[in-house]
């Protein structure tokens, strides 16, 4: 029997309305299903990092409340387990929100579990790491670091529903792995049954960014146009015990699913297509097709997956001191000209009133900026419109808070001091979180659920497992 | 079926020089310092055009003002695309750039920029 896989949320900070009718799909069809929401990247592990040091009840998705408030009802009704990596850095704060929610649901109680074993912080001293292949930064000293966490496969998440978890909390695992976890507790497929695993994690891999498989992050007016962009419909993987995939999505939401959509989230985020890692299973993509077998409806078949890797991907954070951006803006006659004068009076500025290892970087927005360098190669080669609408922006990194104010305040300055007709100046600094990526040794990861009390955090059941694991 | 798949694709005369956006569509994703660069043919007799002239001494030359240190190109013909994988591209990736795009996701555009003879 098919089992669906609905997309709830494919990052921290996506729309908070998409999972809804997602569900009311899953409700009509009546299929066992289960909704994955997605929320942690690179960026916002380090961002709940930096946040659970301000706060330590803070670090997991800020947003979770509003994702799952609007569904948690119906999904607990019927029995459509919920999983997601919203936990981030906090798993177990995540869980107590949550906890809080299904209080306020129809049936008042629900089994929640908690996914255990990738924050790896305190052991990092002891692990073997090794260097992931396009990373280049040094790991920091002990006193710059902030975490360590471990992309987990699926196996824990699968404990979770073996549990009985309804909704299933997790930080740092693998986004696909999300998707093949019910899968794998449905179907009972085997840990070495690699085609099947990485048919799973390639549904993960569709699903896992929501809406960029279904017409999201896509559009491009006259060249490839995408109808109802506003109600774009996040994805429904259909899976069948066999590994076959069918990408679709809601009826009645916008947006489409079309082969080239499917193609452009099939390599996204990949590096070689015939080994494409993840902690379960090593997916090869060589013989992958896709075809279009209806309206909104594509088939992907032909994945191929290898033994699962040896070491794990692990995300190390740390101190990056602060960071800073300022801007102003300059239209109308002359303004590019104005713009460039403003840029070139604000690094002479910089040159003496900041130290020489004050990082920085001046974009002229309008000009050249996203596809510049550093050093501003386009901006002194490409030819401008003399009188366009530009904004001159600074961003500046230093470990000590006060250089980047400082930065920033100069570009500030530029209001009365700078050329003429400059406005709408806006600043911003922060501290900066740095990661990098080590891999560790799968036997050093203990990775394992545990069902969540709420009065409790160190379960007996914790502990219990704990110790089990340990012998 | 879909409004897309029916689209008839702005028409490119045989030998000409035109960007890279008509003849194909693309996507950025971004690991670290890495990124990827997807890219399809929207057409399948353009495919070999994409084979021919994106080459990874091209893309390399395209990104090397932003440091790039090396671009690996994985064919893919059942797709009618490739994958380019560019090392050390976003000066610093999202956690470590000053940019503003530190992901790269805009990127995908300046592939799309370049120029291409059609067949």
């Amino acid at each position: 029997m098919t089992f669906l896989l609905g997309s709830g949320a494919g990052f921290s900070g996506d729309r908070t309305d998409a999972a809804i009718p997602v569900v009311a799909e899953l409700i009509r069809r009546g299929q066992p299903a289960a909704l994955i929401f997605e929320t942690l990247g690179e960026r916002t592990l380090a961002a709940a990092h930096r946040a659970m040091r301000d706060d330590p009840e803070a670090g997991f998705e800020p947003l979770l409340e509003e994702l799952l408030a609007p569904v948690l009802d119906d999904c607990l009704k019927h029995g459509i387990a919920i999983l997601g990596n919203f936990g981030a850095a906090n798993p177990e704060g995540a869980c107590r929100l949550v906890a809080g929610l299904v209080a306020d649901t129809e049936r008042g109680t629900a089994s929640i579990g908690q996914v255990h074993g990738d924050d790896i912080r305190a052991r990092l001293g002891e692990l073997e790491l090794q260097r992931w292949e396009a990373e280049s930064r040094e790991l920091p000293g002990e006193e710059a670091l902030i975490s360590a966490n471990v992309y987990l496969g699926a196996a824990p998440l699968v404990e979770a529903l073996a549990l009985g978890a309804e909704v299933v909390v997790s930080g740092r695992v693998a986004d696909p792995a999300l998707f093949l976890a019910p899968l794998v507790h449905h179907f009972g497929w085997a840990w070495d049954d690699w085609d099947r695993l990485a048919a799973g994690m390639m549904a993960g891999h569709l699903g896992e960014c929501g809406a960029q498989v279904t017409g999201g992050y896509f559009a491009d007016p006259g060249v490839k146009d995408v109808p109802g962009l506003a109600t774009v419909g996040y994805p429904i993987i259909e899976v069948e015990e066999d590994g076959s995939l069918v990408v679709t999505k809601p009826a009645g939401t916008g947006g489409m699913v079309t082969a080239r959509t499917v193609k452009e989230q099939l390599l996204y985020e990949v590096h070689d297509p015939a080994n494409y890692l993840t902690p379960d299973v090593v997916v090869d993509l060589s013989a992958v097709t896709v075809r279009e077998i209806g309206p909104d409806r594509v088939a992907v078949s032909g994945i191929r997956g290898k033994p699962a890797p040896q070491r794990l991907k692990t995300t190390v954070c740390y101190e990056g001191g602060w960071q800073g951006e300022a801007e102003i803006s300059y239209a109308g006659p002359n303004a590019l000209a104005r713009a460039q004068l403003a840029a070139e009076v604000l690094r002479e500025r910089l040159a003496f009133r900041a130290p020489s290892e004050l990082r920085s970087r001046l974009d002229i927005v309008g000009h050249a900026s996203v596809f510049d360098s550093d050093a501003g190669d386009l901006q002194r080669s490409v030819q401008g419109n003399a009188s366009g609408d530009y904004r001159l922006r600074l961003a500046a990194e230093h470990a000590e808070r006060r250089w980047v104010e400082r930065a920033t305040q100069e570009l500030l300055a530029l209001y009365c001091a700078g050329p003429a007709g400059g406005g709408g100046v806006r600043r911003q600094y922060q501290r900066r979180v740095c990661t990098a990526s080590y891999l560790v040794k799968r036997s050093d990861v203990n990775a394992f659920a545990t069902l969540f009390d709420a009065s409790l955090f160190e379960t007996k059941m914790a502990n219990e497992r704990r110790a089990a694991h340990a012998n | 079926m879909p409004t897309e798949a029916n689209r008839v694709m702005p028409s490119a005369t045989a030998g000409r020089e035109v960007p890279l956006h008509r003849l194909a569509h693309a996507r950025a994703g971004d690991k670290g310092d890495r990124l990827n660069l997807a890219l399809f043919a929207y057409e399948p007799q353009h495919y070999q055009a994409l084979v021919a002239q994106v080459t990874e001494e091209r893309v390399l030359a395209l990104f090397a003002h932003r440091g790039a240190s090396r671009v690996r190109r994985y064919l893919m013909p059942g797709l009618c695309g490739m994958n380019l994988v560019i090392d050390d591209v976003l000066q610093g990736g999202v956690n470590g750039a000053l940019n503003l795009d530190g992901h790269g996701k805009t990127l995908s555009f300046l592939l799309l920029g370049m120029s291409v003879v059609t067949e």
